[in-house]
């Protein structure tokens, strides 16, 4: 499909009574390094591994992109930006300043702007958290995923435990915010094992953190193996289930409440970016294979850029924009993907808004029945998931969907 | 019209891959009926299904020009038959419609049960038999040995049989000689009232309804006002011809010859194979013998996955059954699958090429029940209920006895794998009549309750024996058996569309075995899932689906949205080709697969 012109100004503004649907959500930068040093055999993500990688061309093709991206998005201001990967903590912190001071030139920002960057926890990758602060980063996101050297090593990490822990302390001392990833339900790891990891990782004074169920994704080295059979010593699915509760146990009884599904923090604390897209606001995608979601006159557009990295560089040099392709969201898929990301979320979602977007409210004795089954309640019109509707969260959407 | 003398009408009867399509193939290219450039392989399988499994459905004609070596041009008509137990009673319409057949066997395989069903109704067709070996130009063929088999199990003279390559052609010419030479013309009055005899019927999109016929005695005439004796329906011949393979159009018609008339005949339904057509005016004194309506005896529900197909599945089904009297249809309703029919087959191939016909030709979407067959129920106060559906089932207070129907069955197999084979017949309450050994083979003769045999019988056969057996059968009574309805409850409901008759010996496995497999084929609920098996109020297994524990994406961010809904879609849809009952969603392929039981 064509990009519409959205430099053209709207004939007619919005309505001032009945603001965009994206502007409850909150509006993103995401930027996208896709390079790491090697390949993770459980990452699914868009990622490369290459020896060289001419970064002066990045911040050239960056800044290209952004220009194109801001020209169609003003009127807006800034709540977040986030460097994922790949590898963000691999940039040239020149790379992550040209990258944000254009941001900040180019839309205005929210006086307390998050700006988070992934980082992973090696020596060498901490002796450029310092330059990362001074160019504007005010909350790393550590890829730690496990607490000892064996399962590290079994994960294709680059990093042991200690250096974990040691970049750790680093970043809490440059970091306003510093959040880390763990990995659990990992080949032959005991559920007694995870509880001891888990309460470890408490001790770290953490104010949020994300734990990620082990998940075997097609198209990865687990998922190659995983099909041959080979994958040995991964949890039963009801010992999946028993790590799942697990893990809102201790968290809960240690004050960090899951916010949403994988992701825990203390009240305040939670990754305002993240929160962007469970709350279904608009984000911009910048970057090889980053996605999209932008509105325009009324209309909302899922975006999707490259994922090679030649050929988005190439494609952003050419007209600052890389990307794939646009294709324009029917209100009811809308409505199917806030329901998606909205229950996400302890908050639950808003049902006037989500009848809005899809043209009638849920069915009401499907949302009774599910309610008297323990999966959902309702509390000021939002429609919440409880702990045990979050646990099969994704029945839960097929009945509300279907 | 051609001299009875110059007339020769065979078929060809072989068991299926033992090349019989090729070598009619072959026949028709050597006799020029079809120029190379015409011919596309396996003239005479018009569907495409008879085409993809290699069996015929419909019998199929041709008529050869041949001149022969003794110098005089002879009409050869070939009937290709139905090769298939389940048509059995075809099959001996179009036996009655030849002099002699073409047995033709694999000279690697050797005798199938399926050719020795057919050949014995060659036989008791009193048709003159040349056997023919094929791909004796295989290393693995062994001639001699298989005309020793062929001389041993069917106990006909095999010394002059015909080793030939139908796909290299080798030998076709002996084949075509040896049909002038060993066949038997046919005999006829020329001067009598017209007896012909109707082989098989079909609806033309454009011709309407076309009936295959034998002139017994007496002329067919275009424009002639014909009767069939069955019905007493009265007809005028509006086009007459032969196929050669394509229609020819021909004026008239005299004893011996095979071919096709056209008279404005609406439904193929009345038409009936093995009917006898007389001249109006001048009618047959008696009818052809041997015709008998042919009956269903296997029968299953089908119904639309999308219920507002319903329409759509009616108007596909009085289609089909306009061309395929043999296959019967009433209206069901069941609380679980709603709207949908009760149909009756033939046999289980029979069964699927018409539901693979609805699905492909119609493109309709359908749920199967479980197939079941006739039983006699004997009331108390004397009447007799024919019961086509479990769900159907009186008041077993009300009921005296019950009978179900027996089938003989003919089980050919290499007998290393002998054992597996006697046993799969004794868990099927199988009574053995005879066991015979020809070579390296066995032959094990059973009685069979059909019920036994409709649900998967065929496949395990296949599966316990490597696919070496073969498997042929004929019904053989009716007989009084203690039989019991068993429900399935899932969820603490019964399911009308799971509900089986079983024999009270068999009802405790088969209960346990249903309910296990049902535990597969239900995915996981948000709540546990009682399936249970009762006969009368009496649980007698049970299995438990249990509830989902866990079912969520660990990660969900701005780009994992497009791929979850996309997902979400399929699921949707997924579930659209369930069923609901209660608040438990059945997949419908649960509703056949439910009695394919591991054992």
């Amino acid at each position: 499909m064509p990009i519409p012109d959205r430099a053209s100004p709207a004939l007619s503004p919005p309505s001032s009574e009945v603001p965009e649907d994206w502007r409850s959500g909150g509006f993103g930068l995401y930027v996208h390094w896709p390079f790491c040093k090697a390949k993770c055999p459980y990452c699914d993500f868009n990622s490369h591994v290459s020896a060289q990688v001419d970064q002066s061309r990045w911040r050239r093709a960056f800044r290209r992109a952004l220009e194109v991206e801001a020209a169609q998005t003003q009127g807006r201001r800034l709540d977040s930006i986030f460097f994922g990967g790949g590898t963000p903590s691999l940039m040239e912190p020149e790379t992550v300043a040209l990258a944000l001071d254009s941001a900040r030139e180019l839309w205005p920002s929210a006086p307390d702007l998050e700006v988070t960057l992934e980082a992973n926890p090696t020596s060498v990758e901490a002796g450029r958290f310092r330059a990362y602060a001074e160019a504007g980063v005010n909350r790393l996101s550590m890829g730690v995923q496990a607490l000892n050297d064996p399962d590290l090593k079994a994960l294709g990490r680059q990093h042991s435990a200690a250096e974990a822990q040691a970049a750790f302390e680093v970043a809490r001392k440059i970091f306003p915010r510093v959040s880390f990833d763990l990995i659990y339900a990992r080949q032959r790891q005991s559920l007694e094992d995870w509880r001891k990891e888990l309460k470890l990782a408490l001790s770290m004074a953490v104010d949020h953190f994300s734990l990620y169920q082990l998940t075997i994704e097609a198209g990865t080295a687990f998922g190659r193996l995983h099909g041959l059979g080979k994958l040995k010593g991964l949890p039963s699915a009801d010992l999946g289930a028993d790590f799942y509760d697990a893990t809102q146990e201790i968290c809960e009884a240690a004050g960090l409440p899951a916010y949403e599904i994988s992701n825990h923090a203390r009240p305040g604390a939670e990754c305002r970016h993240n929160l962007v897209y469970w709350r279904y606001g608009d984000y911009l995608g910048v970057g090889p294979g980053a996605h999209g979601r932008i509105t325009s006159e009324g209309r909302r557009f899922a975006t999707e850029t490259h994922r090679a990295p030649e050929l988005w560089l190439a494609a952003a040099e050419r007209d600052g924009i890389g990307r794939l392709h646009e294709e324009e969201i029917a209100p009811e898929d809308q409505a199917t993907e806030h329901l998606i990301m909205g229950l996400r979320l302890a908050e639950g979602l808003d049902m006037a808004r989500h009848a809005r977007l899809a043209g009638r409210p849920f069915d009401p004795e499907r949302v009774e029945r599910l309610e008297s089954e323990g999966f959902l309640r309702r509390e000021g019109g939002r429609l919440i998931a409880t702990a045990a509707g979050r646990r099969t969260l994704d029945a839960i959407i097929l009945e509300l969907a279907r | 019209m051609t001299e009875l003398s110059q007339i020769r009408n065979f078929s060809i009867v072989a068991h299926i891959d033992h090349g019989k399509s090729t070598l009619a193939d072959r026949l028709i290219q050597l006799t020029g009926a079809v120029s190379a450039r015409d011919m596309s392989e396996q003239m005479l399988d018009n569907m495409d299904i008879e085409r993809e499994r290699g069996i015929t459905i419909k019998a199929q004609t041709v008529r050869l020009d041949y001149k022969a070596k003794d110098g005089r041009d002879y009409v050869l008509n070939l009937i290709d038959t139905p090769g298939h137990v389940d048509f059995s009673y075809e099959v001996s319409r179009s036996m009655k419609a030849v002099e002699g057949s073409l047995l033709v066997v694999d000279a690697s395989q050797g005798v199938e049960a399926q050719t020795l069903a057919n050949v014995y109704q060659a036989i008791d067709a009193g048709h003159e038999i040349v056997p023919v070996l094929n791909k004796i130009d295989l290393p693995a063929a062994e001639p001699d040995r298989v005309k020793e088999q062929i001389e041993d199990v069917i106990g006909i003279d095999a010394s002059q049989a015909i080793g030939i390559s139908a796909k290299t052609g080798l030998n076709i010419d002996q084949v075509l000689e040896a049909i002038v030479e060993r066949l038997p013309p046919p005999k006829g009055d020329r001067e009598a009232p017209l007896k012909a005899l109707l082989v098989d019927s079909w609806y033309d999109a454009y011709l309407g309804v076309v009936v295959l016929f034998r002139v017994m005695d007496g002329v067919i005439r275009k424009g002639m006002k014909i009767k069939l004796i069955s019905t007493n329906a009265n007809y005028h011949v509006e086009r007459l011809g032969v196929f050669r393979p394509k229609m020819e159009m021909m004026e008239e018609l005299g004893p011996g010859e095979i071919g096709f008339f056209t008279a404005a005949i609406k439904l193929v339904r009345d038409t009936r194979v093995g009917d006898t057509i007389t001249e109006e005016r001048r009618p047959a004194a008696a009818p052809l013998s041997g015709f008998k309506p042919s009956l269903p005896v296997v029968f299953c529900g089908m119904f639309p996955v999308d219920a507002a197909d319903f329409e759509h599945m009616r108007d596909a089904i009085e289609k089909l059954s306009l061309n395929d009297s043999s296959f019967s249809h009433e209206m069901e309703t069941s609380a679980a699958l709603g709207f949908g029919f009760r149909c009756g087959f033939l046999g289980l191939l029979h069964l699927e090429i018409i539901r693979e016909r609805l699905e492909r030709e119609y493109d309709l979407d359908l749920i199967t029940t479980a197939p079941s067959v006739v039983y006699k129920l004997h009331m108390r106060d004397g009447e007799i209920i024919e019961m086509h559906n479990p769900a159907d089932m009186p008041d077993v207070m009300k009921i005296e006895f019950i009978e179900e129907p027996w089938i003989k069955a003919t089980i050919m197999v290499p007998d290393e794998y002998l054992g597996s084979v006697l046993k799969l017949c004794q868990d099927r309450r199988g009574v053995q009549v005879n066991l015979t050994y020809a070579g390296s083979r066995a032959m094990a003769t059973y009685r069979l309750p059909l019920s036994e045999v409709v649900i998967d019988f065929y496949d395990k056969l296949k599966s316990a024996t490597k696919g070496y057996a073969s498997f042929d059968y004929g019904m053989d009574g009716y007989e009084e058996g203690d039989l019991v309805k068993m429900q399935i409850l899932v969820n603490a409901e019964p399911v009308d569309a799971l509900s089986v008759i079983v024999h009270r010996s068999q009802a405790e496995r088969r209960g346990r075995g249903m309910c296990e497999k049902l535990k597969e084929l239900i995915p996981p609920h948000m709540f546990q899932v009682p399936v249970q098996a009762a006969i009368g109020g009496r649980i007698i297994a049970r299995e438990t689906i249990r509830a989902l524990r866990k079912d969520v994406l660990a990660k969900c961010y701005g780009g994992d949205i497009t791929r979850k809904r996309k997902l979400l879609d399929k699921q949707k849809e997924g579930k659209k080709r369930m069923r609901q009952f209660g608040k438990v969603d059945i997949p419908q392929e649960a509703f056949i697969n439910a009695l394919k039981i591991d054992d």
